[in-house]
């Protein structure tokens, strides 16, 4: 090998030091006589079970009139048509936003961006890249992310890392979790603690990692002095990273809370394992690696690795494509004949049905999950929002937007709101409220609100 | 929406550059701030791979940067490190660090043994971290610098009953450092110029070893710039004479075009199966190989004109890709071998090799209109303005209608007047690539239809691909193009508009040496415009708050 550091050297073997560490003998079996009566909060502490929030993205919106049927007033009552027939069953867990525009004083509609990245940041974009403002998701973790070994989860089904809707700016971007084995080995991999296990040993290799960041951190506190403003912040946003990251080593070192919630889910089948799946996206593909990832990030939210998380089921341009067809999803959008008797384009409608199926799946994931007198559907609030109304022609007023689960009671479910025109902003500023971020307005320009959706307020 | 006149433009443009190139020396630019880029992707890879060698394994997730000027490189610029991102930048650090001091490279790689191998050992740590820092943080070391790495070795060393996990420890914390990670660029006064500012030694390595090799200074560019010879021309031609001389050139140059062509995509590009039997994971990454090695055989190897990469039959070719392009290849696991498409395949220039017309295409068809961009935007530097958001397309692009060729469907576009004005940018382009379906294969009808890859590339006709090759060989936007996305590369930043007449200097030297892509590094490495910036505004720490959400 050819390498700038180097020395000449004959080889020799060195014994290797063992590790040291004490083992710290702790059995705590968790039980449910650990919660209050009401089963809000655990008996032990008194802390209430946090009520975390996450997002679920889809590409293409819907196809008007077949998707949800439109009310005039807000109220009990959503009508599923076909392409949403399979949310049917989780009705009362959910509410539909109809009727909420995005406009953009004379800035472009920039295609399969714009929509999402108003309806996320409460700005429109000046470019076809400016994330002008942080994703309501990021505005939540600075307010409850805490005491959680990671920040926010991402994930993403189409194998695409960087297809992620979450992001601070422009620049500021993380990349998401694009396999299910990665995303495994990530939260419940080696550096995992079984809250209900038994035994708990603090890794001395954790506390030599949190010393390294430490010293880092304060090695590197020098170099503010060196740099513009800009360059300030981007080191500032270094910092939070490190001390992100102590913060998750210290949770490492502390043996966790027992918490009947979690169970060890199955690990993903590895490349070459029978039934591995491989990143792709191809429809079916997509589906199945999108069903065993959330699992595993709803395993994450309930072992409480985490109360922000995001998912993107198919990215803005919706590249979903099926087997021997020429044309993705998005080109069917597009390009499809409009079918006159059926009152859209088949195909387009085909995937646009799995997406929603998809949802699902996602709703049923968390509900799929016992925890205290419900389930973890019972404690999260998911906001599941889309670019366009109507992908064929790339429209964005009307875009549809759900959210999915009761928030801790926060919020009230099974409504159709109608939004009469107002911003779309009121979704995401009501969903921050609810998740008690103290914040009167949010948003910018027209799209700027400080009108709470009442309705939907427990 | 008005057409852009193109051609004129550009004639006028090079009536301009022959003025320009009169000049004997680059016309001055006051620069801008100096940068402080986070490492991309390629650079860190290349730096491991330097530095300690390239058996060692890099893995992880890098959060994605945005594409600026062309440029990933210069999106660096802008980048921050999100906490998912530095999780990953921690991960890799610990597996790279336990792979150098592992059994098999610590004899190499590390300059000294320990006097036990079970505790800490001061002198040798500090040996160590003196070579590794010196090349990672890209200048020798402060006593401060090499004492935190000494003692967090130390102290690791003793808590884990070993001197290599502890060093391990040490350089993992290196490997997250900001001043690893970011490559900071310092100021100091201008002796020649004074109340100004110029770049220190250090920065100016670092600036010269990112522009020509995608990697850090080694160790003869830090002893010039420690010996101040970077801040004279003498010093400052003698390496970079040495550096377009190193084999690294080619690494670099890789990285440059990996870049510009926006390749990082092949990685993970996916054509339908049943469609395209024939392309594969395998064939996507062979396909990337073949166009870097293209490349670097024309332009580096041979010194060759640019401008004939986009008509050069000669390139290399691989078991995977003989199958893909239906040529018989003598010993398909011997790797790649060099080739020349005949003079009557219509195969001339990269924009016909697999690669490129494979990347721009959808997973089941070609994309005339993505592959006239991609010419347009990424090897012409011209921007194509984004589609309109309002329009239905649905209106004009029928699968059923009776369209059967791209051309068909295309032409229908320009019944729209929304669409017509774009779409003229790119589909005549396009369209002359129609020849070589989605996965790069030729092919001569699509439907049963005979495919018309006639066109017109500012003002300049052509009958098929190699045509188009041809016209865009004689663009003078082609040059001028390589010419504006190595300053910005070298630079980091986008060229300012004020430096519209240095970049045509630069073009015209490009011109006058026959288009030789190391006489342009040459020109441009050794030009004060490389290194010119200006004092940066910096802020007191009391007025700097910590980010929302802090933990801490």
């Amino acid at each position: 090998m050819t390498v700038l550091l180097k020395r000449p050297a004959t080889r020799r073997s060195v014994l290797r030091g063992m590790l040291g560490g004490a083992s710290v003998g702790v059995a705590l079996p968790f039980l449910d006589v650990f919660l209050n009566e009401s089963g809000t909060a655990l008996a032990d502490t008194g802390a209430p079970i946090p009520v975390r929030f996450g997002t679920w993205y889809w590409g293409l919106g819907h196809t008007p009139g077949h998707a949800i049927a439109p009310k005039t007033k807000t109220g009990p009552g959503i009508t599923f048509l076909e392409e949403c027939k399979s949310l049917k069953p989780y009705e009362q867990h959910l509410n539909y936003f109809g009727g909420f525009n995005m406009p953009l004083d004379g800035r472009s509609n920039y295609t399969h961006f714009t929509g999402w990245v108003a309806s996320r940041t409460g700005s429109a974009p000046s470019s076809n890249s400016d994330i002008p403002a942080p994703t309501l998701d990021l505005l939540v973790a600075d307010q409850i992310a805490g005491n959680t070994r990671f920040r926010t989860i991402d994930c993403t089904s189409v194998g695409i890392p960087r297809e992620n809707y979450s992001a601070r700016s422009t620049n500021n971007r993380a990349a998401a979790e694009a396999s299910a084995e990665r995303l495994y080995a990530r939260v419940f991999g080696g550096e995992f603690a079984d809250p209900n296990k038994g035994e708990f040993t603090p890794d001395p290799k954790v506390m030599v990692r949190k010393s390294v960041l430490s010293a880092v951190r304060e090695d590197s506190k020098a170099l503010e002095k060196k740099l513009g403003a800009a360059d300030r912040a981007r080191l500032d946003e270094y910092f939070t990273s490190i001390r992100q990251l102590e913060n998750q080593l210290d949770l490492q070192l502390k043996k966790p809370e027992p918490n009947a919630a979690c169970t060890l889910p199955e690990r993903p089948r590895k490349e070459g394992d029978e039934q591995h799946i491989k990143a792709g996206l191809e429809v079916d593909t997509v589906v199945e690696n999108h069903r065993i990832m959330a699992k595993l990030m709803a395993m994450a939210v309930a072992c409480n690795q985490t109360r922000i998380f995001n998912m993107v089921f198919s990215d803005n341009f919706s590249h979903l494509r099926r087997p021997g067809q020429t044309y993705t999803h998005h080109l069917l959008t597009h390009e499809e004949t409009w079918d006159k008797e059926l009152g859209y384009q088949p195909v387009a409608f085909w995937f646009n049905c799995r997406q929603m199926d998809a949802f699902a799946t996602f709703i049923e994931t968390f509900k799929s999950i016992p925890e205290g007198a419900g389930t973890l559907l019972d404690n999260v609030l998911i906001f599941a929002a889309t670019e366009t109304n109507y992908a064929r022609v790339h429209s964005i007023d009307g875009v549809p937007v759900f959210t999915a689960g009761h928030a801790g009671g926060r919020i009230k479910t099974g409504l159709h709101v109608v939004g009469n025109g107002d911003p779309i902003t009121r979704v995401g500023l009501t969903a921050m409220q609810i998740m008690g971020l103290s914040l009167d307005t949010w948003g910018t320009r027209s799209l700027q609100t400080s009108k709470t959706i009442s309705e939907i307020v427990a | 929406m008005s057409i852009r006149p193109l051609h004129s433009l550009l004639v006028a443009g090079v009536a301009l550059l022959a003025l320009a190139a009169c000049g004997s020396a680059p016309p001055p630019t006051a620069g801008a701030d100096p940068t402080v880029r986070l490492l991309t992707e390629p650079q860190y890879r290349q730096i491991i791979a330097d530095v300690f060698g390239s058996q060692i394994v890099v893995g992880g997730t890098f959060d994605p940067m945005v594409r600026t000027n062309g440029l990933l490189a210069v999106g660096a610029s802008q980048a921050h490190v999100t906490p998912a991102g530095l999780e990953q930048f921690d991960r890799m650090a610990r597996a790279i660090a336990a792979q150098v001091v592992a059994a098999d490279n610590r004899d190499v790689l590390v300059p000294c043994r320990p006097a036990r191998a079970e505790s800490a050992d001061e002198a040798c740590a500090r040996a160590f971290f003196g070579q590794a820092g010196r090349l990672l943080y890209r200048h020798p070391l402060s006593a401060e610098e090499l004492r935190v790495p000494v003692a967090v070795a130390g102290e690791a060393a003793d808590r884990l009953g070993s001197f290599y996990d502890g060093l391990a420890a040490g350089l993992a914390g290196m490997l997250v450092s900001p001043s690893f990670l970011f490559v900071i660029e310092s100021t100091e006064p201008d002796p020649a110029a004074p109340g100004k500012v110029r770049l220190d030694a250090f920065s100016k390595a670092q600036r010269l070893s990112f522009f020509l090799w995608g990697s850090t200074p080694d160790d003869a560019l830090l002893a010039a710039a420690e010996k101040g010879e970077l801040h004279e021309r003498d010093g400052l031609e003698a390496q970079v004479e040495r550096m377009v001389a190193s084999p690294r050139l080619e690494s670099g140059m890789r990285m440059f075009f990996n870049d510009m062509l926006a390749f990082e995509d092949l990685a993970r590009l996916e054509k339908d199966s049943l469609i395209y039997p024939a392309f594969s994971a395998a064939v996507a990454a062979d396909a990337r190989e073949q166009t870097l090695r293209t490349i670097v055989d024309q332009v580096i190897t041979h010194r060759g004109d640019y401008r004939d990469l986009f008509t050069t039959r000669k390139t290399f070719i691989s078991g995977p890709l003989g199958r893909i392009y239906r040529v018989p290849v003598a010993r398909p696991d011997a790797g790649f071998m060099p080739y020349e498409f005949p003079e009557d395949d219509p195969r001339a220039g990269l924009i016909t090799q697999v690669s490129f017309a494979a990347l721009y295409s959808h997973p089941g068809r070609s994309s005339p209109t993505l592959r006239g961009r991609a010419i347009r935007e990424l090897l012409l530097c011209q921007k194509v303005p984004d589609p309109p958001g309002n329009v239905d397309f649905s209106l004009f692009n029928d699968p059923n209608a009776p369209q059967r060729t791209a051309r068909d469907r295309l032409t229908a576009h320009a019944t729209q007047a929304a669409c017509s004005g774009c779409h003229k940018l790119t589909d005549p382009i396009g369209l002359g690539m129609e020849n070589l379906d989605g996965a790069g294969q030729l092919r001569t009808d699509e439907s049963g239809a005979p495919i018309d890859a006639a066109g017109n590339l500012d003002g300049i006709d052509f009958k098929d691909v190699a045509g188009l090759g041809r016209a865009m060989r004689e663009n003078p936007a082609a040059p001028a193009c390589v010419v504006d996305r190595l300053y910005a590369y070298g630079t980091a930043r986008a060229p300012l508009k004020s430096e519209k007449a240095l970049l045509e200097y630069f073009t015209g030297e490009f011109a006058d040496s026959g288009y030789r892509v190391p006489e342009l590094l040459r020109e441009i490495a050794t030009s004060d415009a490389l290194f010119a910036v200006k004092a940066p505004a910096v802020q007191s720490a009391a007025v700097v708050q910590p980010a929302p959400g802090d933990p801490s």
